[in-house]
């Protein structure tokens, strides 16, 4: 008995983190994968969405919900500005030019941050009803892990259906696929565009305060996890929500496992299974094969 | 020219010498102190800390200083690699032509630049990097801050003694400072009739790593004590939230640490979750003595009423006051760094931690450890209870000459 309760530990254990990669690198995955811009700026969405959640909760005492909405929207503010101001002007032009020009937003966000906030990291002070333990039957897990796990689920399905079921979904695989014939059919494709970015960017600020309790939260946040981001959108697959899903469950839940049996290894088993994976599937789980 | 011109002259000049050098006599001697601390990255919520106590003790202590006057040069030494440090340690001294050096919150920063400061010359006051065998590295070493050593040691004496553990499970940051805790954790722990049954290397010091799945391993171990060090700061938080969240003091392990795992300045943050932790360190801002009564007033009165000292902090202190004493000792010559140690060798000083002396075998620093245990006051707000003081605690490591702490031959 003692064992299953450790297994479904370890289970849910992997589950939360591989949920709480999937929350910051999902919005990723619909700008680069769908706009086919590489935004390495990613994370700075991310952390500036944090920065607002534990600050509206910590200094305004705004609830959980009221907070992560705000994170969501004020991060997707944001970029609706720096969309109309910047990216814009680089949809058309080289790869390296995008990579220059997100690395240059990456500093410009963490001078911002460390001038205005400063350079400690911010407590995300979790809601009494999200902190403590759960009751499973078979096991008690921490609460929020649960709630994590559940959420990463919804936000998943929820991508998921919006993209296949909705008038705006056919319309963003459609311009990602021809994007003259989309144009020509009569799809406003920069207003499109427009949308999709602050979609991606916002759910990136609600990621990065969802994460901020395994990940921390300073300045340096865009920079150190940047990597994960980009290995979690490759390893899924290039515009595929779903293929994103999978890879960060599959990397967390292996990481966690790895690193529970054999702490030795320390941060390196992530890396090892994403070689492995693009091994096997140089296009990621879900990517499609470049013609 | 006359006679009488040239004696004008002559008088003229002498006057003009005389005031000169009465000048010069008047005029305070400045003792430029080289200070590297990580200003950026993880290090710098502590940095603050150990600022404010320097300015702290020339701010009060102003009279005992005179006739020499403390000017000091910030460098920041980054991410806790060493590679910036060693730098920083180059340059305050050829560039800036720095008296002593002090600082150092990381020990990988301080090994670093090691080789610098033998090859400078000048005394170097460690304010806090807490690996053992760092003052082995150069004779112009003098650490006022501690070892980790000292209070795991003791750490893992008390806890089968006093707490009547029998078996721990230790997590600890993996680098030197980590590794040192361990062992001194386990050395004791094992002499007192402990077991250590799992040994968990828990990431790097440079980020906050996800401490679930080596506490997930730890709790499926059902040990009595869960012994954890981390670097004060972000992580000590962390560790206390993970401890409360995978719900195991409920599973019957007791979270137990060195004091850095409920820093004084983080401990009101950290809330409930910290209540009933037990920790032994050489420091809390809640110990009853007449110092430190003083010293934290003074510090709530210059920096605010919610503000607290740390151990990091009264490591910066005592380092002001061993430099204090060296620049009189050597009568203002402290750049004769070989001078400046030997004059530090044996010296004691009434520290906010209690009674401390510079061993003068190994230029470490000699103090009490306390037992502590976080309580709610009726106050509302988190303190440290004494539980068990041992005085006097040399670094165990360097007694028992345990691999590259034993002196160099």
């Amino acid at each position: 008995m003692n064992s299953v309760a450790d297994f479904a530990g370890i289970l849910l254990g992997g589950l939360a983190a591989g949920t709480v990669l999937f929350v910051v690198s999902v919005g990723l995955s619909v700008t680069m994968g769908l706009m086919g811009f590489v935004n390495l700026a990613h994370g700075a969405f991310a952390m500036f969405g944090g920065y607002i959640i534990v600050l509206a909760m910590n200094r305004a005492h705004y609830g959980f919900a009221a907070a992560l909405a705000m994170g969501f929207f004020g991060t997707a503010a944001l970029s609706v500005v720096l969309e109309r101001l910047l990216y814009r002007r680089l949809y058309r032009a080289g790869e390296l030019d995008q990579v220059l020009f997100t690395i240059g937003l990456i500093f410009i966000f963490i001078a911002g941050i460390t001038i205005v906030i400063g350079s400690e990291t911010q407590n995300l002070q979790l809601p009494p009803a999200l902190s403590g333990q759960l009751n499973l039957g078979i096991v008690q897990y921490r609460t929020y892990s649960i709630f994590l796990i559940v959420l990463g689920f919804l936000i998943a399905l929820g991508i998921w259906l919006t993209f296949e079921r909705t008038r705006i979904g056919g319309q963003i695989r459609a311009t990602v696929d021809n994007r003259r014939m989309a144009e020509s059919l009569g799809i406003d494709v920069d207003r499109l565009f427009t949308i999709t970015f602050a979609f991606g960017s916002g759910m990136a600020g609600i990621g990065g305060g969802l994460g901020a309790e395994f990940l921390g939260l300073d300045p340096q946040y865009p920079l150190k996890y940047l990597v994960y981001f980009l290995i979690a959108v490759s390893v899924g697959g290039l515009g595929s929500v779903i293929g994103v899903y999978y890879a960060s469950l599959i990397l967390g839940v292996l990481d966690f496992v790895l690193t529970l049996y054999l702490p030795k290894g320390g941060t390196i088993f992530i890396y090892i299974l994403t070689i492995l994976i693009l091994l096997v599937r140089p296009q990621g789980l879900l990517g499609r094969k470049e013609q | 020219m006359s006679r009488r011109t040239i004696a004008a002259f002559a008088a003229a000049a002498a006057t003009v010498i005389a005031a000169g050098g009465a000048a010069s006599q008047a005029q305070a001697q400045d003792v430029k102190i080289g200070l590297i601390l990580p200003y950026t990255g993880p290090g710098a919520v502590l940095s603050p800390e150990m600022d404010k106590a320097i300015d702290l003790y020339q701010k009060l202590n102003a009279a005992k200083i005179k006739p020499y006057k403390f000017t000091i040069i910030k460098r920041d030494s980054k991410a806790p690699n060493g590679a910036a440090a060693k730098i920083d340690t180059q340059e305050l001294l050829t560039q800036e032509k720095v008296d002593v050096l002090a600082g150092w919150i990381y020990s990988p920063d301080a090994i670093a630049s090691a080789p610098v400061v033998t090859a400078g010359k000048r005394l170097a006051v460690i304010m806090n990097a807490g690996t053992s065998f760092i003052t082995n590295l150069s004779p112009y070493f003098v650490r006022t801050s501690f070892t980790l050593w000292q209070s795991s040691y003791v750490m893992g004496d008390q806890a089968a003694k006093y707490m009547h553990a029998k078996t721990a499970v230790v997590a600890y940051t993996d680098y030197p400072p980590g590794k040192d805790a361990l062992a001194g954790f386990k050395t004791a722990f094992e002499k007192a009739g402990g077991k250590v049954i799992d040994a968990i290397p828990a990431g790097g010091p440079e980020a906050t790593p996800d401490f679930t799945p080596f506490f997930q391993r730890a709790k499926d171990e059902h040990p009595d004590v869960l012994f954890v060090f981390v670097p004060a700061g972000d992580q000590a938080t962390a560790v206390v939230k993970t401890y409360n969240a995978l719900g195991m003091k409920a599973a019957g392990t007791k979270l137990i640490g060195t004091g850095d795992i409920v820093p004084d300045d983080l401990l009101q943050g950290m809330g409930e979750a910290a209540v009933g932790l037990i920790t032994v360190h050489h420091y809390n801002a809640d110990l009853d003595n007449p110092q430190n009564k003083a010293f934290v007033a003074a510090w709530k009165k210059a920096y605010g009423a919610d503000s607290t000292p740390n151990f990091t902090s009264v490591g910066a202190w005592d380092g002001m006051a061993a430099i204090d004493h060296a620049v009189h000792a050597t009568k203002g010559k402290i750049d004769d760094g070989a001078a400046a140690v030997k004059s530090l060798e044996g010296w004691k000083f009434n520290s906010p931690q209690g009674p401390i002396m510079i061993d003068p075998a190994t230029r470490d620093i000699v103090m009490n450890e306390y037992l502590d245990e976080v309580v709610k006051g009726p106050d509302g707000k988190l303190h440290e209870k004494v539980l068990v003081t041992v005085r006097a605690v040399k670094d165990q490591c360097k007694m028992l000459a345990i691999g590259p702490c034993a002196p160099k031959k």
